[in-house]
């Protein structure tokens, strides 16, 4: 059986019961692991309340950051900073100077791009090359699908069709998540993957980059930020305790 | 000798304050297939309301096998329901009555 994510479920954490209402139905709706953004200030308490309401919901909590840097300089900074306080960093790229660093640094788990400003989406051949050797994901959001009308729609499917052809010849993971910021604009993950037919990505990469795409990235990193890691490929199996 | 069409029945449910006859869930539908897929795309998925439970906003819908993910696709893509804001979420789906009744004992 699938286990299904969504690594970026935009709950108001000013409203905790809202918050509450969006997780639980991210729960009934099949959904067993979330990504939630917090703002890089987030208190340890604000986050252990999270873990406690998706643990009662019975579903589990991936930490995101969302960055919007305006240099690459700024990106590394941030990176420097905040790589090691959350399990999924992500990158919304602005510049195309941005969109070539995140595509290239390790460290950076997702890709964004514009969904207003197709001129922005810089996710190309060359962004595509990059992202596949460092092992970033395109992140490729839902809810704008059903928020935007006509052919403000009809552009934004033209733009994740050839994006999402250029992913799958590189080989580049594509992770699709909600952005859902109400839960009107939430669906199950079934109802994501049939949304997906409309630029063309086959039903097995939209099913696989709804649970074992995202779920590679969260372990990936929960092992890095673990205490045992120590570099790729090399972890600590046991300690032993001196006499 | 002439094959027969394969359908596969869907199980929804609408989540919308307002209360729903048969006819605005139908053409709540039909009209979300229409947008997305024009005449054409409507005309092959060959849809009809199958059952309507009122009383816990769930119905079954028939469509045709080949066109199930774009039926779904335009499930999906509702976002208003009679004018005021709703969704509609598939609870299962199956290629006879009685298994989806099976797989969605609630209905």
């Amino acid at each position: 059986m699938k286990r299904f994510a969504d690594l970026h479920l935009r709950v108001p954490l000013e409203d905790p019961s809202k918050a509450e209402t969006m997780i639980q139905k991210a729960s009934a709706l099949g959904y067993n692991l979330i990504g939630i953004p917090l703002s890089p200030h987030a208190t340890r308490e604000q986050i252990s309340q999270l873990r406690h309401i998706c643990s009662e919901a019975k579903v589990d909590l991936a930490t995101r950051l969302n960055f919007s840097p305006r240099t690459p300089n700024e990106l590394l900074q941030s990176l420097r900073r905040l790589r090691r306080k959350f399990e999924i960093i992500a990158v919304r790229c602005h510049t195309k100077d941005v969109a070539r660093q995140a595509a290239k640094d390790r460290r950076v788990d997702l890709l964004q791009f514009s969904v207003t400003n197709l001129r922005k989406r810089f996710f190309d051949e060359a962004e595509a090359e990059l992202a596949s050797q460092a092992l970033s994901s395109l992140e490729i959001e839902l809810a704008p699908i059903l928020q935007l009308t006509s052919f403000s729609r009809v552009r934004l499917l033209s733009s994740l069709r050839r994006e999402a052809a250029t992913a799958e010849r590189a080989k580049v993971p594509i992770t699709l998540s909600s952005g859902a910021t109400d839960e009107h604009f939430m669906r199950g993950p079934r109802d994501y993957a049939a949304l997906t037919t409309l630029f063309d990505l086959p039903m097995s990469s939209a099913l696989r980059a709804l649970s074992e795409n995202p779920w590679v990235t969260v372990e990936r990193n929960r092992k890095k930020l673990s205490p045992d890691y120590v570099a790729p490929g090399i972890h600590v199996v046991g300690r032993k305790t001196g006499d | 000798m002439i094959k027969r069409e394969k359908r596969r029945y869907l199980a929804l449910e609408v989540v919308n304050e307002q209360p729903l006859n048969e006819q605005t869930v139908l053409d709540t539908v039909q009209s979300s297939v229409h947008r997305l897929f024009g005449e054409y795309g409507a005309s092959k998925a060959n849809l009809k309301l199958i059952k309507y439970t009122p009383e816990k906003r769930q119905f079954v819908i028939r469509c045709s096998h080949k066109e199930l993910e774009h039926v779904r696709a335009a499930i999906a893509s509702t976002t208003t329901i009679n004018g005021k804001t709703g969704a509609i979420h598939v609870l299962g789906v199956s290629g006879t009555l009685k298994a989806l009744s099976k797989k969605t004992t609630n209905i």
